[in-house]
């Protein structure tokens, strides 16, 4: 009942609800502790975490190595621009040499998705993915979640829009998964390119107006047009895609409600959100990113609690 | 299991009473001590105490609740992990007499992992704890309490359980002995 029903931390598709629930519970514990004059507790002072970063990140890793650092374990870091793998060394070979190097959790960023699964089944240690490529984001759907439920109190019965390129966002796929564990209606809302073809599979609402999604939901989760994985062309130009799915002021003003807006970042201000409403009170962009530590250990130590030693 | 009370109803109100004197004996007003309970069982003794000193003194007591989860030394070692119970230190202990209250003092690990998660918090002048029930054989640690509300002497395979009239319906303390076997 306690323990998590998983090994490793791939994506929230393995996950039940009593997992994630256990997860926030603990976060809870966390963020108490990171707003103490000394933000830090022993627990995994025996634990070392390798932080291995195949793409760019900066709150991620960020938030990763503050997370591993205030449950006091021990950390190596490793990017993929300044490392052998230029020189042609396969991931497992990284990998395994590196837990040579007595490392007992891998908390992995890679551009392949599925990478995190994979090397999952054939390291021994244990594996938080930590983004790979365009398939789940964990921690990011998690800390979500979180969020959701610290500003309006739970997560069920909510309405939830994700706006923006779900083609290639991870971040996307998983809060879907994870919204719909805890009982949330989801709907997607972008042009056509960049809504798969067979996401209402997941169960989820597609819509192609901004206005009537806005006016449905709860939330709003804004996503970055992710321009370095697009290899072509998915709508004319930045500028026509801000007029018709960029948040503004005017628009968030003229709904009925007040809802809440969420932003995973990086965030292009001005492109899916202006400034005005990145800043405004109804956006919580920056307690995510607090969350997201507090979350982050509470995945590292529940995970760490099942590497056991003789 | 069989059961023994230890304490009844009566004795378990005389033993609280007797410990706020104690208390006062050596805080005086309280003007610069605090309570401070550790999760998840101090935290019915704090209460209590608080309830019990607020009507003595006629003024308000300062309490916090404390969990020692990410302190414990048997993280690991356990089946599953343990879920941690809320902390709840509003104040600053920064120099101030601070009373470290739990129901059942036996190991000394629990108080140990206290300490440590107490310091987080700041530097204490002083810290002293306050049990309810001393179990005195099986100490692992260098640990003894200041006041006692009651010294039982105890076999290993036994178990002590303080219950409370909020939570369980009636105040005492309970002795579990397993039955021998035949």
């Amino acid at each position: 009942m306690d323990s998590l029903s998983v090994e490793h931390l791939t994506g929230i598709k393995d996950l039940t609800k009593n997992d994630i629930d256990i997860i926030f519970k603990t976060a809870d514990a966390f963020k108490e502790v990171i707003n103490r004059p000394i933000k830090k507790v022993p627990s995994l002072r025996d634990i070392t975490i390798a932080n291995l970063f195949f793409e760019n990140s900066t709150r991620t890793r960020l938030s990763f190595e503050l997370a591993e650092k205030r449950l006091s374990a021990d950390i190596v870091n490793f990017s993929a621009a300044s490392s052998s793998v230029k020189k042609g060394e396969t991931l497992i070979d990284t990998v395994n040499n590196i837990l040579s190097m007595k490392v007992d959790m891998v908390v992995m960023r890679h551009p392949n998705p599925g990478a995190a699964k994979f090397l999952s089944e054939r390291v021994d240690a244990k594996v938080v993915n930590a983004g790979d490529g365009t398939h789940e984001h964990p921690t990011q759907a998690l800390l979500d979640s979180y969020s959701i439920r610290e500003r309006l109190g739970e997560v069920k019965g909510k309405k939830v829009v994700i706006v923006g390129d779900i083609l290639h966002s991870r971040v996307a796929l998983s809060n879907i998964y994870c919204l719909q564990k805890l009982g949330a209606e989801v709907m997607v809302c972008g042009p056509t390119t960049l809504i798969p073809k067979y996401i209402h599979k997941l169960g989820v609402k597609v819509e192609h107006n901004l206005l009537k999604a806005l006016d449905w939901c709860d939330v709003a989760n804004m996503l970055r047009i992710q321009l370095e994985r697009q290899e072509i062309k998915y709508f004319p130009s930045l500028r026509e895609y801000s007029m018709q799915y960029g948040l503004t002021k005017e628009i968030l003003d003229s709904l009925s409600k007040k809802i809440v807006v969420m932003h995973p970042g990086p965030i292009n201000r001005g492109v899916e959100i202006t400034s005005d409403v990145a800043d405004s009170d109804q956006a919580i962009i920056l307690d995510q990113v607090e969350n997201g530590v507090a979350v982050r250990m509470a995945v590292i130590y529940l995970l760490a609690a099942k590497i056991k030693r003789q | 299991m069989e059961r023994q009370v230890i304490l009844n109803s009566k004795h378990f109100e005389l033993t609280l009473n007797r410990l706020c004197y104690q208390l006062i004996e050596t805080h005086n007003d309280f003007s610069n001590s605090v309570l401070i309970g550790l999760q998840p069982r101090g935290v019915n003794v704090v209460r209590r105490l608080k309830s019990k000193l607020e009507e003595i003194l006629g003024k308000e007591i300062v309490c916090g609740n404390l969990d020692i989860t990410f302190y414990r030394d048997d993280f690991r070692r356990r089946e599953v992990p343990l879920i941690p119970s809320a902390t709840n230190i509003d104040f600053v202990i920064e120099n101030k007499n601070v009373v470290l209250i739990d129901d059942v003092l036996y190991t000394g690990r629990t108080i140990r992992s206290g300490l440590d998660a107490l310091l987080a918090f700041g530097r204490p002048s002083k810290v002293e704890l306050l049990t309810m029930i001393d179990r005195r054989f099986k100490r692992d640690l260098p640990i003894q309490a200041d006041y006692v509300g009651k010294t039982v002497d105890t076999l290993i395979s036994e178990r002590v359980s303080v219950e409370w009239n909020e939570i369980e319906g009636e105040d005492k303390v309970v002795l579990f002995t397993p039955e021998a076997n035949g």
